[in-house]
């Protein structure tokens, strides 16, 4: 039997300076490159899909699976691109990470860009968080003074350069396409896909997008082998996985448990509701998946088990909210949200969540009727599997979900209203 | 200029915005000396291909002038060879590019449905009230006190900033202080304004907006002890340290795990 809690990524954050190559050092840092670079690249590749791992980045892909579609022998560069924009909310668990512990990501990185070929990596971390930002830049200086990137990295003939770029302020370039356009110096929209980027990435090369947990878990696999990894987990969705909990717990945080945890065990470890006032409804991986409520505590938290349960894993970011909160008036806000970074290429998206942000605030205010709620779903219905990419089926996520459990509580605003307007024309 | 109005009637901007932009012609970039220049060319020189480097350039400009000017685009453009208006629809794609000149510090706070839950909208609404003037509150990206002069604020409403677990937040010059409240972040603006530079929760001491965004840009010299300023939160470490105390670990890897073999060449 595993323990509850599996500390692999986040062990190292409590060890003091953990952000220094020197302390890194001590605690087995750079050892997975070592060994790493003692095997052939397609070893490498063939490790990770041996692994299981799976995209830590919202989606869930195999990583072994792209990393194995870059075309070899092409003539062209590659690239390796990190995705540290962290921005779905209630997702929390890149920044600390990369505050903490720098280096297992640039190790992580080293490691991939050899098995993929790419001389060149690009970490595009959201532009608010300068810490985060300062701790990546020094920690990629210091591994340049050591020898493990630039040229001829510890003598293996494998050259890298890894550039640290801060983004602007836009949702959408976490997208890996509108990433790539972005860090090529352009607005953040997505790019039609095929070609992807695997083929056609960044400056129209073979390029690998990963997330930053993702990254960061692949020095563990390379020391502990593929078996290890699936000793944590479930068979389709194996290892360890950051859990971030926020809003109304007693103990928010983030907790390193195997894929497959429930959110009873995670409340358990997190001393449970704040001053016990009752779970009411919660986000399994950000505010793009939709709505658990307190039916849900024991849908096992991986890929499969929470697609089962009518919804997604994401990047398990689990936000909790009890029962003073208002499901309308939660929805409207993420909405506003979504309405707010919708890059305005697609017409459903665009339109589409100026219209459901329009009609939720007048909800809100208790001016809605019972037929708002069928117009809510049937522009809801017009941006899902319409748009141009994700985040329009993603700002859909809260309202189809919000209206399936908590209908009630859309009409109880409406009924206000309708007595309020038969009160006024009697 | 003989088609003002029809330029007044064409733009969405408000007349003021319309008539700075409209007046600041032609564009002085002197304001960008040659150590700007310098360390734009050094920012071109990190990436393979040139025009990646204007997201940087425009933290750089920004690091100069406390917003994107008309210079600073005409500036980007000229590094970049570049037209204004390519420079134009990136810099107005982007939300930490500021249209007009920011204060001394910049206050976001995060008003994500989390945060908002748990107090965030009642944060921004009392910064607003406070930083507000003749009874008016504060609106979003506006400045209380003269642009760039010491105690001045610019005040924003951010989306969710990655630290849920440590919300209601703000940030100040892109630094995090974590769990506030309506009054301590009252407080904290409070000596802001008065000249003090509170420390961040998790972050380096605080500087101001400029400086911040010169950072963003990637230039450190002379920061290293900026390193040290503190980052993992209780929050952060929860899990860890509940795992530390009950002796809770991930399986112990083997002492050899071999890798697989070289797979057969399809
Ligand atoms: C609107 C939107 C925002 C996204 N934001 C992020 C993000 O901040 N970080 C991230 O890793 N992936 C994000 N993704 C997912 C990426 O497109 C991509 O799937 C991921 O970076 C791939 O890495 P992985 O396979 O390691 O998960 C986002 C997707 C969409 C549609
Ligand atoms: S779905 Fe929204 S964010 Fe995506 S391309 Fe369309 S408008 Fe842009
Ligand atoms: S909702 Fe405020 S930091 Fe995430």
């Amino acid at each position: 039997m595993v323990d509850n809690l599996t500390p692999v990524l986040t062990k190292r954050w409590l060890s003091p300076r953990s952000w220094t190559l020197k302390t890194y050092e001590q605690l087995e840092g750079y050892t997975a490159l070592r060994k790493a670079l003692t095997a052939h690249p397609d070893q490498l590749i063939q490790q990770c899909k041996d692994s299981g791992l799976r995209g830590r980045g919202g989606a869930g892909f195999p990583t072994g699976m792209k990393w194995g579609f870059i075309p070899q022998g092409d003539g062209k560069p590659h690239y390796l691109v990190i995705n540290a924009d962290e921005g779905e909310p209630g997702t929390c668990k890149d920044i600390p990470l990369m505050m903490a512990d720098p280096h297992s990501l640039i190790e992580g990185i080293i490691i991939t860009s050899y098995a993929i070929r790419a001389n060149f990596a690009a970490i595009y971390v959201r532009g608010e968080v300068l810490h985060v930002i300062r701790r990546l830049n020094a920690a990629v200086r210091e591994a340049y003074e050591a020898g493990y990137l630039g040229k001829d990295i510890l003598g293996s003939g494998f050259d890298l350069d890894v550039v640290v770029h801060a983004g602007a302020g836009a949702y959408i370039c976490g997208e890996e396409t509108a990433l790539l356009d972005s860090l090529e110096g352009r607005r953040g929209q997505p790019r039609l896909k095929p070609p992807f980027p695997a083929t056609s990435g960044l400056y129209a090369s073979p390029t690998v997008v990963n997330n930053v947990e993702t990254i960061a878990s692949v020095p563990y696999i390379v020391n502990g082998g593929a078996d290890w990894f699936r000793t944590m987990g479930r068979e389709r969705s194996p290892g360890p996985k950051i859990f971030s909990l926020s809003g109304h717990v007693e103990r928010p945080g983030q907790y390193e448990a195997p894929m497959g945890v429930t959110l009873r065990e995670l409340l358990d470890l997190a001393g449970g509701m704040k001053d016990g006032v009752p779970l009411k409804f919660w986000t399994p991986g950000g505010s793009s998946t939709p709505l658990f409520t307190a039916d849900h505590l024991d849908v096992p938290l991986d890929f499969e088990g929470a697609a089962e349960a009518g919804s997604m894993l994401g990047t398990t970011a689990l936000q909790i909210f009890n029962e003073t909160v208002s499901v309308p008036w939660a929805v409207m806000k993420w909405t506003e949200f979504y309405k707010h970074e919708s890059c305005g290429k697609c017409t459903p998206c665009r339109e589409g969540t100026y219209w459901l942000v329009q009609i939720l605030q007048r909800m809100v205010r208790g001016e809605g009727t019972a037929s708002d709620i069928d117009t809510l779903l049937d522009v809801c219905d017009n941006i899902l599997g319409r748009s141009f990419c994700a985040l329009g089926d993603g700002a859909v996520s809260p309202i189809t979900s919000g209206i399936k459990y908590f209908k009630h509580e859309f009409l109880a605003l409406c009924d206000q209203n309708s007595q309020v307007l038969a009160g006024a024309t009697a | 200029m003989s088609t003002s109005e029809e330029v007044y009637a064409a733009s969405p901007l408000d007349p003021v915005e319309t008539h700075r932009l409209v007046t600041e012609n032609p564009v002085d970039t002197a304001v960008f000396d040659q150590s700007i220049v310098d360390k734009a060319q050094a920012i071109i020189a990190r990436y393979p291909q040139a025009r990646s480097a204007l997201l940087p350039m425009l933290h750089l400009v920004q690091s100069v002038e406390g917003y994107v000017s008309q210079a600073g685009i005409t500036f980007c453009a000229d590094q970049l060879d570049l037209s204004n208006a390519e420079v134009s629809a990136v810099a107005t794609f982007y939300t930490m590019y500021k249209r007009r000149p920011c204060g001394e510090h910049l206050v976001s706070v995060c008003t994500n449905t989390l945060c908002a839950a748990l107090g965030g909208d009642a944060i921004y609404a009392k910064l607003r009230e406070h930083l507000g003037s003749d009874g008016k509150p504060l609106g979003h990206e506006q400045t209380a006190g003269e642009p760039g002069t010491p105690g001045s604020i610019t005040l924003e409403h951010a989306e969710c900033l990655a630290a849920c677990d440590l919300g209601p937040v703000l940030q100040v010059n892109y630094e995090y202080f974590d769990n506030q409240t309506p009054d301590g972040a009252l407080g904290l603006v409070k000596s802001l304004q008065a000249g003090e530079k509170p420390h961040p929760t998790r972050g380096a001491p605080l500087t101001d907006f400029r400086q911040a965004e010169l950072q963003l840009a990637g230039f450190f010299e002379g920061r290293d002890a900026d390193l040290d300023g503190p980052s993992a939160a209780p929050e952060t470490v929860r899990g860890a340290r509940i795992a530390a105390e009950r002796g809770w670990t991930a399986p112990a890897m083997p002492d050899n795990a071999d890798f697989p073999p070289l797979p057969e060449k399809k």
